[in-house]
């Protein structure tokens, strides 16, 4: 039984925020996740994490000129846990219907208050027998620089695979023929990709 | 190898009847695997396609790649590359189609006349599919070689083969001596045409030097002792080698005729006029003119003769030097004890191969006026019998090839006209006599004889002009050529025309180890089963 990590807080077609239950406790970049919501399953590849005050108009201050280690920081200031919150933007990347996997868009977007799960080794050994998802990877637009997340969300499913390199180099040819006409993009994945 | 006949090589992404098909390799098939020459099915829709690989290349989707490449240290970026955005190309020439219906499968591979369809599955071709366009080893057809890199025996029909002039092309050192010594052992065995061979280095009786040249090979006598004869025209330089001769041929100043002098024109740095003269002096003295010529002294009477025939005194000094150097070969002689054509003609008729050893007389002029006299006479001979045939109640002769080397020298632009050889090559296989062309200037040989050649194999040209002169009317001429360029210099020819369905570069098979002459001398597998299987019958 997976255990929930967090819950939608803002949703559409093509991505959605979660916020944790815990502090810190959102998983690393390019990691898959998935909502619970029956008959659709929505996956989705994290590809931005932050954690911030749960008042938009309060910063947090330092607090730690007196103490010895970060821990002791939040050991003093318990409330510190209630009043900052993590959360993660998750990018659409397939769904899940009838027990089968697509590699595109759901017809409806994720429920606010979905519960998220972090996907097993085994569901994202499943989920990475093709990778038709990287095209919709590649064509979002995002703050930070898609190569990078598209990067860390191949580095994170070799982890499951028995050869992780053979994963790559046959992710590393479907970007190619997904950016064939955008040589400096590919280059850019490629050596992030990289051993 | 082998195991990857049935993995699919690549697609085919473009093309014409013309120019051929592009076919992208598959990213796991490796360029470096792919050699020109080889031979690939494809796999169209209705109908499936035999080619030969005639070029392969390097492309890339994206010249960015080409101008800014991947560090030579990250071999991750070029694992990933390779076959996707950079990938390799073959260019295959689609020679043979077989239709997908049944009419079509009875028919057997016919000639292209269209290309495959895009995305046709490209695959290595197999030794099925290499048994289905050459054949099996059987009675007419004689095992020659293996096609390059495959390991499917190779078979002429040979009966086919010598129904028309055939040429063996190739720079000097390359093997054409091997591959015609194999040929002749494959119609001694397949087929019922005798071979007459003119024979100037000596290498077809008894023994020949293998291709490397360090060790000798036994020739056709000691494999086939009762099927070939040795005739030779230096008795001394036979006995030298330790070999037994069947016939010394001497030749009588009778026996030759104004023709013979005509196409040694140049050889004998004869003019014109003493041409003419040769044929007035033949109608004044008949069959001993040249004795009568060379006897004239510089007496009066000599020059009233000459008067009377209206011969200059010059012209006339000027043939009697020439007259000179023909009476200087020792095999020449006033008057001959018996006659080499007779002599010849009895053999060939009873079936038996003549070979025609030169001894040390290696010129040109001895090579070229023997190899001429005695043809001519043969070819006379069996005009009149198949003419004789024609006319009913006699059989035809048994099929004649001859073999001769150098031919440039007697089939030039210059003498083709003239010499016998020109005739028989042009009239082809009315009279059942065929040529057997081994040269390594096939440039020099006039082209209206070449346009004749049915099947030609030739093994490595470099000379431009060589390769167009073999090529010349060949569809598909420019892939060809690379493939002809790109042969190893030894035991590797191309064989393309009448006698195979298409094109191939092949190895030809083994020869001067005592397992390969068992093998010819038993006339192969095939034969032996053919015969076993006879037996049987009959117990």
């Amino acid at each position: 039984m997976l255990t929930k990590i967090g819950e939608v807080i803002e949703s559409n077609t093509t991505e959605f925020t979660v916020e944790c239950y815990e502090l810190y406790t959102m998983p690393p970049l390019g990691s898959l996740v998935r909502t619970a919501d029956a008959p659709v399953e929505i996956y989705g590849i994290v590809c931005q994490a932050g954690t911030a005050s749960i008042e938009p108009g309060r910063r947090p201050i330092a607090r730690g000129k007196d103490e010895t280690s970060e821990a002791a920081v939040y050991q003093s200031n318990p409330q510190l846990t209630k009043l900052l919150r993590s959360e993660f933007r998750v990018l659409v990347a397939g769904h899940r219907s009838d027990g089968k996997i697509y590699q595109y868009l759901p017809s409806v977007p994720a429920h606010i208050h979905s519960f998220i799960h972090l996907c097993s080794s085994k569901e994202v050994k499943e989920f990475s027998q093709s990778f038709d998802f990287l095209s919709i990877l590649t064509s979002t637009r995002l703050p930070i620089s898609i190569e990078d997340v598209i990067a860390a969300t191949l580095r994170e499913m070799s982890r499951t695979q028995t050869d992780p390199h053979a994963f790559l180099i046959a992710g590393g040819k479907s970007l190619t023929s997904i950016l064939g006409s955008d040589y400096q993009r590919l280059k850019t994945i490629l050596m992030r990709l990289r051993q | 190898m082998e195991p990857q006949t049935n993995k699919i090589l690549g697609i085919v992404t473009a093309g014409s009847v013309e120019k051929g098909v592009e076919v992208r390799l598959d990213s796991a098939a490796s360029v470096e695997d792919m050699v020109v020459g080889r031979y690939v099915t494809i796999d169209g829709k209705k109908r499936r396609f035999f080619g030969m690989v005639t070029d392969i290349s390097l492309g890339v989707t994206d010249q960015e790649i080409a101008i800014a490449p991947p560090d030579a240290a990250d071999t991750f970026t070029a694992e990933v590359l390779e076959g996707t955005a950079t990938y390799g190309a073959l260019h295959v020439l689609p020679m043979l189609t077989i239709g997908g219906d049944a009419d079509s499968v009875t028919e057997g591979p016919q000639p292209v006349k269209t290309v495959p369809s895009h995305f046709s599955k490209v695959k290595l071709a197999s030794e099925q599919d290499m048994d289905l366009v050459f054949g099996k080893e059987d009675n007419s057809r004689f095992y020659i070689g293996n096609p390059l890199d495959m390991e499917t025996k190779l078979c002429l029909n040979l009966e086919e083969l010598v129904k028309r002039s055939n040429g063996i092309f190739g720079k000097s050192g390359t093997g054409k001596t091997f591959l015609t010594r194999l040929l002749l052992i494959g119609m001694l065995q397949k087929s019922k045409a005798t071979n007459l061979i003119f024979d100037m280095h000596n290498e077809y009786g008894w023994a020949g030097s293998s291709e490397g040249g360090q060790r000798t090979v036994k020739a056709l006598k000691p494999l086939f002792q009762s099927k070939v004869a040795v005739f030779t025209l230096d008795e001394e330089n036979s006995r030298h080698r330790g070999v037994s001769t069947d016939f010394v041929v001497k030749i009588g100043y009778d026996e030759i005729e104004p023709e013979d002098i005509a196409l040694l024109r140049q050889t004998l740095n004869l003019t014109e006029p003493a041409v003419e003269a040769v044929y007035q002096l033949r109608r004044r003295f008949g069959k001993d003119w040249i004795q009568k010529a060379l006897e004239m002294s510089d007496s009066d009477e000599t020059k009233d003769l000459l008067q009377q025939l209206n011969i200059h005194e010059s012209t006339f000094q000027n043939l009697k030097r020439g007259l000179g150097t023909i009476r200087r070969l020792p095999f020449i002689v006033s008057h001959a004890p018996m006659n080499a054509v007779e002599g010849l003609l009895q053999y060939l008729e009873r079936g038996v191969n003549v070979v025609l050893e030169f001894g040390r007389y290696r010129d040109t002029t001895t090579y070229m006026l023997v190899a001429n006299m005695l043809a001519r006479r043969i070819y006379n001979h069996y005009q009149q019998r198949m003419e004789a045939s024609m006319a009913g109640n006699v059989t035809p002769p048994a099929p004649l090839v001859i073999t001769i080397e150098e031919a440039h020298k007697f089939l030039n632009r210059e003498i083709a006209g003239y010499t016998i050889f020109g005739t028989i090559a042009r009239e082809m296989r009315k009279y059942n006599v065929t040529l057997l062309v081994v040269d390594q200037r096939p440039s020099a040989i006039d082209e209206e004889v070449m346009s004749q050649l049915g099947t030609k194999i030739t093994c490595l040209l470099d000379n431009e002009r060589d390769i167009d002169a073999v090529l010349a009317g060949v569809s598909g001429k420019n892939d060809l050529k690379t493939v002809l360029a790109r042969l190893a210099s030894k035991q590797q020819a191309l064989i393309f025309g009448h006698a195979v369905p298409m094109p191939v570069a092949f190895r030809p098979r083994d020869w001067g180890t005592e397992e390969s002459y068992k093998e010819f001398t038993h006339g192969g597998d095939a034969m032996k089963q053919a015969e076993k299987d006879i037996k049987d019958l009959f117990e």
